[in-house]
């Protein structure tokens, strides 16, 4: 038999699923952003495409005017930050005990999960109506919407976490002598807490995309009232303006709770 | 040898699956474990021995029969028996040192009370349950760290240790309940050989040190032979003792003595039993 060097044979290279280098990952995404910048600026180049879709010039024009003494910009991020807030921590404080609750007494699920189920496949902007007749134009009625988007999504992702506790770990507390209540405050609620944190991350998201729909009706502030106004007078750059701005808040609002994520679980 | 510690006596248990159909898991289990003895329990999967010693945890209700500790019957678990888990069931979010001491929460210890007689006037001397201090949970944390050559990875997670420094973890966590027996659900099933053997030896060297009941279930005859004062062969469907074989090599023992002539009879002798049994079970 002859040798035959690895370099001289043909090595078939399998499809490699890593992550791949840090800095090739790093320029990717640089790249991604400026290219799709680059892209923007170019076809909004085109005269018929400009008079529907306002180039980034335009919209940091948009963002100078805005924020300057009499513009709105940070009058509607506050007043929609605070719609979201205030919906999404409603969520949050009654969909953990509610989720807790399914998860330690079946009844408990068994009367609450229909509904919940119902409710899930309902977008919470088609309750906008009934909403509006029942509690007004007010800011109640904004909060009530998101709420509801953002109780439902957290109260399923963290029961499913309730659900999937190993329980190896509820056993091993028993034979250590544990209460019922002590399971349930030292075992079941720290063994869920990264379903908990899950779970924010999917109600917030939640929350911001119902807050934008519930804007465009019924109200004079917040970026989407902001960009349904804008809309009617054909100022794209406004819109742009207003999306963008979602988009940021999103961003920064989910790498906030991944900070928190990563703080206390590090564990994981 | 010594006074029974766990008696088990007619003990029945059937399991419902869907459809109606019952499996019958224990079917009339006898068993006396006695004070300091390692009793292990080998036998093909099916056997009952996880439900057995589920029961003497107090993990599992029965259906007849009677399981005492001390005459006391058995209705629940509690820190009087130490459970070792093949899956660590270490909790993932706390340290090891913290895993440790969270074993020692519930435990309660007895302390003297002076309190003046309402008649004579003299002092009676009473006891109270009270749980364990801080600075004491960490002390006899540490000693059973040490116990298991831990030392340094007290502020360590779980998922930072091997799968051998884990289950020592959950050994080092079930000692210091300081309870009167340790039952073992395959301990060390889940580790390589090498990792198996050491903790072999270091389980045999702390049960020697350390006097404690231990019952161990096993499907490795070798390693049944090699720990055990007595290896109970358990039979499948239904779950019943088969026979009881007394194991009568000298203690300290390690892996040499797996080269002992006698080791090897034995070996041979409950290998060919839980073998045979195997090959009859319908596949």
């Amino acid at each position: 038999m002859a040798h035959v060097d690895a370099k001289q044979v043909n090595q078939r290279k399998l499809k490699d699923f890593s992550d791949g280098n840090d800095k090739i990952k790093l320029l990717l995404m640089v790249c991604s952003i400026i290219g799709g910048a680059l892209g923007w600026y170019f076809i909004t180049l085109v005269p018929s495409i400009n008079t529907f879709l306002a180039s980034p010039a335009q919209v940091f024009r948009a963002l100078i005017s805005e924020s300057s003494a009499d513009g709105r910009y940070f009058k509607d991020i506050t007043i929609s930050l605070q719609r979201v807030l205030i919906g999404f921590g409603l969520a949050f404080i009654t969909s953990v005990p509610v989720a807790f609750l399914m998860g330690w007494y079946p009844k408990v699920r068994n009367v609450i999960e229909p509904w919940i189920q119902f409710f899930r496949t309902i977008p919470p902007i088609a309750l906008i109506p009934l909403v509006i007749l029942a509690m007004g134009l007010g800011e109640p009625p904004k909060y009530a919407i998101i709420f509801v988007a953002a109780f439902l999504v957290m109260v399923v992702t963290i029961n499913q976490g309730i659900k999937e506790v190993d329980k190896i770990l509820v056993k091993a507390a028993y034979t250590f002598g544990a209460a019922d209540k002590d399971l349930f405050i030292d075992i079941m609620i720290p063994a869920a807490f990264p379903y908990i944190l899950v779970g924010a991350r999917l109600g917030m998201a939640a929350s911001l995309t119902t807050l934008i729909a519930a804007e465009l009706t019924g109200t004079m502030f917040g970026l989407g009232a902001r960009i349904q106004g804008a809309q009617q007078f054909m100022d794209t750059s406004i819109v742009l303006l207003g999306i963008i701005t979602i988009g940021v808040i999103g961003f920064v609002l989910d790498k906030l709770l991944l900070l928190v994520e990563k703080k206390l679980s590090k564990w994981k | 040898m010594s006074e029974t510690l766990i008696e088990i006596r007619g003990v029945h248990k059937e399991y419902h699956v869907d459809g109606g159909a019952s499996v019958n898991a224990l079917n009339g289990v006898d068993l006396e474990i006695k004070t300091n003895e390692f009793v292990c329990v080998v036998g093909p999967s099916g056997c009952g021995k996880t439900t057995l010693l589920n029961i003497i945890a107090g993990l599992e209700p029965f259906d007849t029969g009677s399981v005492t500790m001390h005459g006391i019957p058995i209705v629940g678990p509690g820190p009087d028996r130490g459970v070792i888990f093949q899956q660590y069931a270490l909790f993932p979010w706390m340290t090891v040192r913290k895993n440790i001491e969270y074993g020692m929460k519930f435990l309660r210890k007895p302390v003297p009370v002076e309190h003046p007689n309402g008649k004579t006037g003299e002092g009676v001397r009473k006891t109270r349950m009270v749980p364990y201090g801080k600075e004491e949970k960490r002390k006899m944390a540490d000693h059973y760290i040490k116990m298991v050559n831990l030392t340094g990875f007290e502020d360590s997670y779980p998922k930072a240790l091997s799968g051998g420094m884990k289950q020592r973890v959950a050994i080092a966590r079930a000692y210091a309940l300081n309870s009167d027996v340790l039952l073992m659900d395959e301990p060390f099933g889940a580790l390589d050989a090498q990792t198996r053997a050491q903790l072999q030896e270091d389980l045999l060297s702390t049960w020697e040190k350390e006097k404690k009941t231990a019952f161990f279930i096993t499907h490795d005859v070798d390693e049944a032979v090699l720990l055990a004062t007595r290896v109970v062969i358990m039979s499948a469907r239904p779950g019943q003792i088969k026979e009881i074989v007394d194991i009568d090599l000298p203690y300290p023992r390690n892996q040499a003595t797996k080269l002992d002539a006698a080791f090897n009879t034995y070996k041979n002798y409950i290998w060919d039993i839980v073998y045979k049994m195997y090959l009859e079970i319908p596949k």
